[in-house]
């Protein structure tokens, strides 16, 4: 699949925006001692909703027809799509709510309550985002359980990252925010690893001649029937070297996981290098999305000569 | 109902006059049309397609055979492309069609993403989906002679590879030969359910020409051609 650079920086700032929020909400409602200032916990919040609002925002960039966006919201009952649109939008006044309830100090049922709902709704929210790809059988790289459960640990580990630096601003005492971050480290690396170890060399199940129905015999093609690229070629059949693969995979490692663990385990409490670790775990994670477009293969391929898929 | 296409990959001769006619009626359909060409008189012309046509060669020469398949939209009875889509843009007539409302459609490419058939394109210039629409601004249309009530692939086709009808229709044409001649879905393990039928090729009586026997690859045999090759070396 050709990546989409407006979907893949989406899917990484409203992941990062929802998994702050929840962890930040979860903190706060646990009543931790080390749980952030009024006006911090606030700033925070606002962050985490910046985030979403900048990924819904560029998703829009890639539609061909944006003035229909707003149908997007009509088709809850069958498509991931709609449901994650849908999710995303009930999740900002339930989360502005939220905020307002902490920092006005309403009652705590109310601050409970409402955080609560938030943090469901943006899980809701990421589990439908994975969805989106994991319910679209002709890419088995995306038909997959570990799909939604990347999208959830992704977005929690940048968020983890991410409140680490705002509770180290924060002046707090930091060894929840670090058993946070380790918990999801140790999420993200299980999940990835088990995803690359299964689709890594995987030889695909569909296969060209059963595609054309002659399942007997051996098949080739020999003409696509096109002078230059169709839409088709455009879209599914996004080539790139195994060895560029390796690299990349190799980068997200190192950058979204290896260097958060050497700086959490090294004790580093100053504010600006935890978060510019959380920004080099987010250009990872870029990589990683990046990754998971280029490295899917559609169907259609076979059509196009492709032996397996 | 359940409208769909017979397409017979015995006859097909590979001549592309489907698409040419489905292009050229489609251009100009208030359904479906304009299809959009990018480039068309370039270095690099590309354009928009209802219908596809793609060569193989299918086992190993002498056994071997060219098999034209030509590939558009199945009209599914389980269409992926319209549960997945967000806006309600794509939908399912109940008559079996499946389209695209283009006043719904916001161009996400979503629908394309859910069709194994590649039966889905986006029209660069209106920034919508487009697909084949069984022609349903011909097989409906009293204007046109009963006879013309037809894809205008299926009139197009000189082998009369292409049939037209109701599969719900046992007695219909399409139904027959489906039946008769074991049609086949394309990629009936994803569960779409595909109503076009493929009918496979018969299998060709064996004439000896005389072509050379496949070159046998024993241990012996790769042996001998090393040893040959190191001798020449």
């Amino acid at each position: 699949m050709r990546p989409a650079l407006s979907v893949v920086l989406f899917t990484v700032l409203s992941g990062a925006g929802l998994g702050l929020f929840a962890l930040l909400a979860l903190v706060q409602i646990a009543g931790a001692d080390s749980s952030l200032s009024q006006v911090m916990h606030l700033a925070s919040g606002l962050l985490a909703l910046a985030l979403v609002a900048a990924g819904l925002l560029s998703s829009t960039f890639h539609l061909a027809n944006p003035k229909n966006a707003w149908r997007a919201v009509t088709r809850v009952r069958t498509s991931w799509l709609s449901r994650e649109g849908v999710l995303a939008l009930a999740f900002f006044p339930v989360a502005l709510g939220y905020l307002a309830a902490r920092y006005l100090g309403w009652p705590a049922a109310w601050q409970t309550v409402l955080g609560i709902a938030g943090v469901l709704l943006a899980w809701a929210t990421l589990f439908s985002t994975g969805m989106i790809y994991a319910c679209l059988k002709t890419i088995p790289q995306w038909h997959d359980r570990l799909v939604p459960a990347a999208y959830l640990v992704n977005g929690h580990l940048s968020g983890a990252l991410l409140l680490l630096a705002l509770a180290a601003v924060d002046q707090k005492a930091l060894p929840a925010y670090v058993a946070l971050v380790l918990v999801f480290l140790a999420a993200t690396a299980l999940v990835k690893g088990s995803y690359y170890r299964k689709f890594g060399s995987r030889a695909g199940a569909h296969a060209l001649p059963n595609a054309i129905g002659m399942t007997a015999a051996r098949a080739k093609l020999l003409d696509a029937g096109h002078t230059h690229g169709t839409f088709l070629t455009h879209e599914f059949v996004f080539r790139f070297g195994r060895e560029q693969a390796t690299l990349l995979r190799g980068l997200f490692f190192a950058l979204s996981l290896l260097l958060p663990t050497i700086v959490v385990g090294a004790g580093v409490g100053d504010p600006l290098m935890l978060a510019l670790t959380a920004v080099a775990c987010l250009a990872g994670l870029l990589v990683e999305r990046w990754l998971f477009f280029a490295e899917a293969q559609h169907v259609v391929r076979l059509y196009h000569g492709q032996q397996t898929v | 109902m359940r409208l769909g296409l017979v397409i017979d990959l015995d006859t097909c001769v590979g001549c592309h006059a489907c698409a040419v006619a489905c292009k050229e009626w489609n251009d100009g359909s208030k359904v479906a049309g304009p299809l959009p060409d990018y480039d068309a008189r370039g270095a690099q012309p590309s354009g928009l397609w209802f219908n596809r046509i793609r060569h193989y060669e299918v086992g190993e020469y002498p056994a071997s055979k060219t098999l034209n398949v030509p590939m558009s939209c199945m009209h599914c009875e389980d269409a992926a492309c319209v549960t997945v889509c967000p806006t309600g843009a794509s939908y399912k007539r109940a008559d079996g069609i499946v389209l695209v409302d283009p006043d719904k459609c916001m161009g996400c490419n979503y629908c394309s993403w859910a069709c194994p058939y590649g039966a889905r394109e986006l029209d660069e210039n209106a920034g919508t989906m487009k697909k084949c629409t069984l022609c349903v601004d011909r097989i409906y249309n009293d204007a046109l002679p009963e006879a013309e009530r037809q894809p205008a692939c299926v009139l197009a086709c000189p082998a009369h590879a292409r049939t037209f009808g109701d599969f719900d229709d046992p007695g219909s044409a399409v139904s027959k030969k489906a039946r008769e001649r074991n049609g086949f879905g394309m990629l009936p393990e994803l569960g779409y359910r595909p109503v076009n039928q493929y009918l496979p090729p018969r299998k060709p009586p064996e004439i000896d020409v005389g072509a050379e026997p496949t070159p046998q690859t024993g241990a012996l045999e790769r042996l001998q051609a090393l040893a040959a090759q190191l001798i020449r070396r």
